[in-house]
């Protein structure tokens, strides 16, 4: 019997390995999103059939991760091309993958539409609580009290409102065949299955999913590896908990490998 | 690619003469040409592009998606061009500022979309009726250098012929393609002889999808990796060198123009889309009375016929440019002048937002022919 072995950690069979190590900064929860996201498309063996449309903001710096086709739009209109491209051939399998300014703000009228015309497209969002390509500021889901360049004594919730809640919001308006979660980087197998599911959502033809994963940003918050993870497991899911929102009757089986140890090795 | 869903056979057999308003038109060229589907957002006048279009949707196998804005429509017109379908979109006014966006990007990408644009008054809202004031919006809108083509029709036979053109062009050259046409074009009817592009010999060129093409990547296809965004400015500056030399390269082939009597014409009559018409109008009927006046209509506003227009006002002693804008065409000519016979006085019909008559276009002539300035 051959002893298979293999080297860690070990890349998704769809990336781009030409151009790793990726371009985001060191302690960035988008390689992470993108390893699962990566995960999920090689167990459904989807590749060839994929096309990948990512926004403007450090999302962008996506646009040869995957050895996948890829379409990088601008910002906030990952959204409408991927909505173009499904409709005009309904065979393949659309990524609209943003930041939570693209979809939240710039780009919150395709959310909203594609969501509420039950687009079967699948959209992807990162949530880092700012606008980190720009240098950090206030994005709709920064969070009260946070910093940042355009809050610089913090959030008042007052002035600026709330931190927008958007999967919530996506399962308010949606109806029946809409997939709809939030997953976190700090629990990548969760969040592959749910990626998966979102897929399978869209590949089914039942309709639009949608995944928000909360993600870190160290660079931006100044944090340093501990605050980074405090930040992101307590202050962030104290506000955005984690959890599918919305799942189909027919997509309610855990993809999930059973018993699989969440945290860890990933 | 997924097999089309559009039926076999042109919707319009043959060829034969109708009556029908210009957007009726529009709908039928882009059905006659083989348009796979249509990406629209309601704006007046162009709406009723959309209304012929989505009762024809099902009997000839297209398809249509009203989306949430103007943004919206363009971007997936580019999502339908990237699947590699015969794709288009229409609007007007304040929906052409917000279209500028993804057109922007299309010109960027050489994404070969097709806009019908029934130009209306402006700016801001102000009327839904009709203007020429979309002309630099439409040619340099965006934030880059105006790599697009625009087609500027003056009767619904030209928005017929020139809407087939466009998918035609935009596929051949791989720029964004306008077919520039305005609110009375839009809504008035004529006559016109609407046919099977075939039946005149017009070959549809082929189209091609940007992504999800078949095969397995690494296997007879390599991934597509497109963008618009750049990380340092030699990379942007190759690529603007790449398009913008393309673009020269196949200007000569796009060009189009008319004129007439300009050769030993004291007055030169400059004008552009239905303004052409009055113009056209006033001069045939002037120079009947063999007066020496003549005209030059660009039909592509983008590229524009430079040598063509020095050309036809190498003799005259004076130009007459009317549009319905404050000086949007007189822009252009001014612009492509240059370097050609760029000292001749000038003088303008200028009326935004508001229609020109040939009486009108006849007047100016007679007074600057009796020296009296329009």
């Amino acid at each position: 019997m051959a002893v298979e072995m293999e080297l860690q950690p070990k890349m998704p069979k769809c990336w781009n390995l030409a151009t790793k190590p990726h371009k985001f900064c060191p302690g960035c929860g988008h390689g992470l999103i993108l390893k699962a996201l990566g995960q999920a498309i090689d167990d459904l063996g989807i590749q060839d059939r994929v096309v990948f449309g990512c926004d403007i903001g450090c999302s962008l710096l996506a646009w040869d991760f995957f050895n996948m086709d890829t379409v990088q739009a601008h910002h906030g209109r990952a959204t409408p091309v991927m909505v173009g491209l499904k409709r005009a051939n309904p065979e393949l399998i659309v990524i609209a993958y943003m930041g939570d300014g693209g979809g939240y703000a710039i780009g919150s009228q395709h959310l909203v539409n594609a969501a509420n015309r039950n687009d079967k497209i699948t959209m992807i969002l990162a949530n880092n609580t700012n606008y980190a390509m720009t240098g950090g500021q206030m994005a709709p889901t920064t969070m009260p009290g946070q910093k940042t360049e355009t809050t610089p004594y913090g959030r008042d919730v007052k002035e600026d409102g709330y931190p927008m809640l958007g999967p919530e919001m996506v399962a308010a308006i949606t109806h029946e065949g809409t997939y709809v979660a939030r997953g976190t980087v700090s629990k990548l197998l969760t969040l592959k299955s749910y990626l998966k599911k979102a897929l399978e959502n869209q590949i089914s033809g039942r309709g639009f999913s949608f995944v928000e994963v909360l993600s870190t940003c160290p660079t931006n918050w100044r944090t340093n590896a501990e605050q980074t993870w405090a930040f992101l497991e307590q202050t962030m899911q104290e506000f955005f908990p984690v959890g599918e929102l919305k799942v189909p009757p027919e997509a309610a089986a855990p993809t999930a490998p059973p018993g699989a140890v969440e945290g860890e090795g990933e | 690619m997924s097999e089309t869903s559009v039926k076999p056979g042109c919707p319009v057999a043959g060829e034969r003469k109708v009556f029908m308003t210009g957007n009726e038109a529009v709908c039928w060229a882009a059905l006659a040409a083989g348009a796979e589907i249509m990406y629209g957002y309601p704006i007046t006048p162009q709406n009723e592009i959309m209304h012929y279009w989505t009762r024809n949707v099902p009997k000839f196998g297209r398809r249509f998606l009203q989306t949430e804005d103007e943004l919206s429509a363009g971007f997936t017109t580019i999502g339908g061009v990237l699947a590699g379908r015969r794709a288009f979109t229409a609007t007007a006014g304040p929906g052409n500022v917000l279209m500028q966006e993804p057109l922007s990007m299309a010109e960027a990408m050489r994404i070969p979309v097709v806009v019908v644009i029934q130009q209306r008054g402006g700016p801001s809202t102000a009327t839904v009726i009709y203007s020429q004031q979309e002309v630099t919006l439409t040619c340099f809108g965006g934030n880059g250098e105006g790599l697009r083509i625009v087609y500027s029709t003056s009767s619904l036979q030209d928005l017929y012929d020139y809407t087939i053109k466009a998918f035609n062009t935009a596929w051949k050259y791989r720029f964004p393609t306008f077919v520039l046409g305005d609110g009375y074009q839009a809504k008035m009817r004529e006559s016109l002889n609407i046919y099977d592009p075939a039946a005149r010999g017009i070959d549809m060129v082929p189209t091609e999808p940007f992504v999800g093409k078949p095969g397995k990547i690494g296997e007879g296809r390599e991934a597509a990796h497109l963008r618009n965004a750049y990380s340092v400015e030699e990379e942007l500056e190759v690529a603007m060198a790449r398009d913008t030399s393309e673009y020269e390269r196949v200007t000569p082939e796009i060009i189009e123009y008319d004129s007439y009597n300009t050769e030993g014409a004291d007055i030169v009559v400059i004008a552009h889309g239905i303004v052409f018409r009055s113009a056209a109008m006033a001069v045939r009927e002037l120079a009947g009375q063999g007066k020496k006046v003549g005209y030059f209509r660009p039909i592509t506003l983008r590229p524009f016929p430079r040598e063509q227009l020095q050309q036809a006002v190498a003799r005259a002693k004076m130009l007459l440019v009317a549009e319905s804008a404050y000086g949007q065409l007189l822009k252009l000519v001014k612009e492509n002048l240059y370097g050609g016979p760029c000292n001749l006085p000038i003088k303008t019909i200028l009326r935004p937002g508001v229609g020109i008559t040939p009486e009108e276009v006849t007047e100016a002539c007679n007074a600057l022919l009796d020296g009296k300035g329009a």
